[in-house]
């Protein structure tokens, strides 16, 4: 009886290497730019191909909680803080938006990147307690801001309290809205792609692997890490900014715990640690959320299960193992 | 003097509410997330025993409190030991539990004021002139029982001692002949016991509402990081703290800044004294 095994090569391609032997045909070239064309073309594609007014609204949803989970995944992967309160960086990012907007009457495209500096320079000090500190630390506090935050603005009266700021501006058209969100997402997930293999990069991820080694290099690990949440919460709070434009609309729900969850679902099913998985992931999981929306909060039950389900017993997630098979040759060969 | 009987009524209550939390973290190094969770199961557990099956009180909270035992082992058993010691997953699991128990529960449409559970005597009693209600007595009660019973179990039971080993140092213990995994799940047992407890003293005093599952996981939360992370007697220590501590703001400020305490307790501990009162772990381990 003849055996027979499954052989499997590991295909190296160095891409941005030193030398020019990189990329000698087409068939190189396109092996390594399709994937990521076939994401970009078919993201913006997406505002053409869908149906009507409110799926074209969900792919603007999509595309805010990509960002969110890419600040998740950033945080997680490559500086080992677990942040448990996406809608801190929502609420504070949407609730100083809406208030330039209203108040201080700034126009949408000035009101979002004033909102998404401040905000991030707002989360990181409230933050920076935690950040010297190794543990569970991060994750319990923010975990408590969205919850206090929430308790604070209701109890207080604060920012118009359960009615909320009403009267925001809306961006002047939603292909504009559309464009302007999937801009976002490429810029920032290409961003910290080339971002985490720059120097500062490396410091960051040293940081999660070996935080004494970072220290005895002379380096401040708190200065490093304030770096780190800085870029990650300037995502939540440009995605909290966006939000707020898109609904007209600011509140005590910028809070809610589904921008909690649901980016570390889509992190863990899309794959941690490729800073494509999120996206991917808030791909699968936003839509499905929309057609569930009938059910209230049994969403949150939903993704609570398949995260569950995920980081237990499948935690590379669906880009780490397709990016795996990608670069790998089968072949049955005799034993 | 109201503001001493009250504080110490709100103290035991927190101390009862953190002790759990303690526990499980204090022997297996998890962070139980779902720990608000398990304090709304028994809840809504009790309430069902009581009211759908007509049990006697005591009687369906025994059986609640045995219910979440066993929950709780299970979700040690089958989900949090896979994840062990992989910070980041074990975080997000838990956290992933206690939303999934919690928000199914808001779903199933236990909601509302509809929820309430009898108090064990009615009546109050007049101490220094002020009046306590019998409940809150009983709460003080429990709460200095269920430190003494911590107390003696972890000092004399083979299984305690066995507890505590684990708590001090898992290699050794294992070398021992302790198996970490079963203590842990006994941990685990124990702590969502405890927190039932709590639940089934503390929930007569209000209705039970979802909600109380976040509020409880962040002051049992913030009581632990106060008195060191794992450290059960700097919980207590720390639960009269933030206890006295919300007294006043209440006194002096409004009911709605208990929360802020909890918060601000947490973040000035980790500014001035990030392992705690009595925190284990050295402090360089904590402090990078």
């Amino acid at each position: 009886m003849e055996q027979r095994r499954k052989e499997r090569l590991d295909r190296g391609i160095k891409v941005r290497s030193d030398g020019l032997y990189a990329l000698m045909s087409w068939r190189e070239l396109s092996y390594l730019t399709l994937p990521r064309l076939v994401l970009i073309i078919g993201m913006l594609m997406l505002p053409f191909l869908m149906p009507n007014s409110y799926w074209q609204r969900v792919i603007s949803i999509v595309c805010l909680y990509a960002l969110l989970a890419l600040s998740f995944d950033f945080l997680a992967h490559f500086l080992g803080l677990v942040s448990l309160g996406g809608a801190f960086f929502i609420g504070v990012g949407g609730y100083l938006s809406a208030i330039m907007n209203t108040s201080l009457g700034l126009p949408p495209f000035m009101a979002i990147p004033l909102a998404t500096l401040l905000g991030a320079g707002i989360c990181t000090l409230f933050l920076l307690p935690c950040l010297p500190l190794r543990g569970v630390y991060f994750a319990i506090v923010t975990l408590m801001y969205p919850l206090a935050l929430a308790r604070v603005i209701e109890a207080m009266d604060l920012f118009g309290g359960t009615d909320g700021v009403l009267g925001v501006d809306s961006f002047p058209n939603p292909w504009v809205e559309q464009y302007f969100v999937i801009a976002m997402v490429f810029l920032f997930m290409f961003g910290t792609r080339r971002l985490v293999n720059t120097d500062l990069g490396l410091v960051l991820r040293a940081v999660k692997d070996n935080d004494q080694a970072v220290k005895a290099s002379g380096m401040s690990i708190t200065y490093y890490k304030a770096i780190a949440v800085f870029i990650a919460s300037a995502m939540g709070c440009l995605s909290g900014a966006c939000l707020v434009h898109i609904y007209m609309w600011a509140g005590i729900s910028l809070f809610a715990l589904d921008f909690s969850i649901l980016p570390i679902a889509a992190t863990v099913i899309g794959g941690g640690g490729t800073l494509v998985g999120p996206v991917l992931g808030c791909f699968i999981l936003v839509p499905i959320s929309e057609l569930l929306r009938e059910f209230g909060t049994l969403r949150i039950v939903f993704y609570s299960l398949v995260l569950m389900a995920f980081i237990v017993f499948r935690s590379e997630g669906i880009m780490v193992y397709g990016e795996r098979k990608y670069h790998q040759f089968e072949r049955w060969v005799k034993v | 003097m109201d503001i001493f009987i009250y504080g110490t009524i709100n103290s035991a209550a927190l101390a009862l509410m953190a002790l759990g939390f303690a526990l499980v973290y204090g022997i297996s190094r998890i962070p139980n997330f779902a720990h608000g969770a398990l304090y709304v199961i028994t809840g809504f557990v009790t309430w069902i025993c009581l009211r759908s099956f007509h049990l006697n009180y005591f009687l369906s909270i025994l059986l609640a409190m045995i219910i979440t035992g066993v929950i709780g082992a299970l979700i040690y058993q089958f989900i949090l030991i896979r994840v062990r010691g992989m910070s980041i997953s074990e975080i997000i699991a838990s956290y992933a539990i206690g939303l999934a128990i919690l928000e199914g529960f808001r779903w199933g449409g236990f909601k509302g004021m509809t929820y309430t559970l009898p108090a064990f005597a009615d009546g109050t009693i007049m101490i220094e002139g002020i009046p306590v209600d019998m409940q809150r007595l009983f709460v003080v009660i429990i709460g200095a029982a269920v430190v003494a019973f911590l107390w003696a179990f972890t000092h004399f039971t083979r299984l305690g001692l066995a507890l505590r080993g684990m708590a001090q140092d898992e290699r050794a213990a294992l070398m021992l002949g302790i198996d970490s995994d079963r203590m842990a799940v006994v941990a685990m047992a124990l702590g969502a016991m405890l927190s039932g407890l709590a639940a089934i003293v503390l929930l007569p005093l209000g209705n039970i509402v979802v909600e109380k599952g976040y509020d409880v996981l962040i002051q049992a939360i913030a009581v632990c990081i106060v008195g060191g992370l794992g450290s059960w007697m700097g919980a207590v220590l720390a639960a009269f703290i933030i206890g006295f501590a919300q007294i006043f703001t209440v006194v002096y400020l409004g009911a709605h800044f208990q929360m802020v305490v909890a918060l601000l307790a947490i973040i000035l501990t980790l500014i001035i004294r990030p392992s705690g009162l009595f925190g284990r772990q050295k402090e360089l381990e904590e402090r990078v």
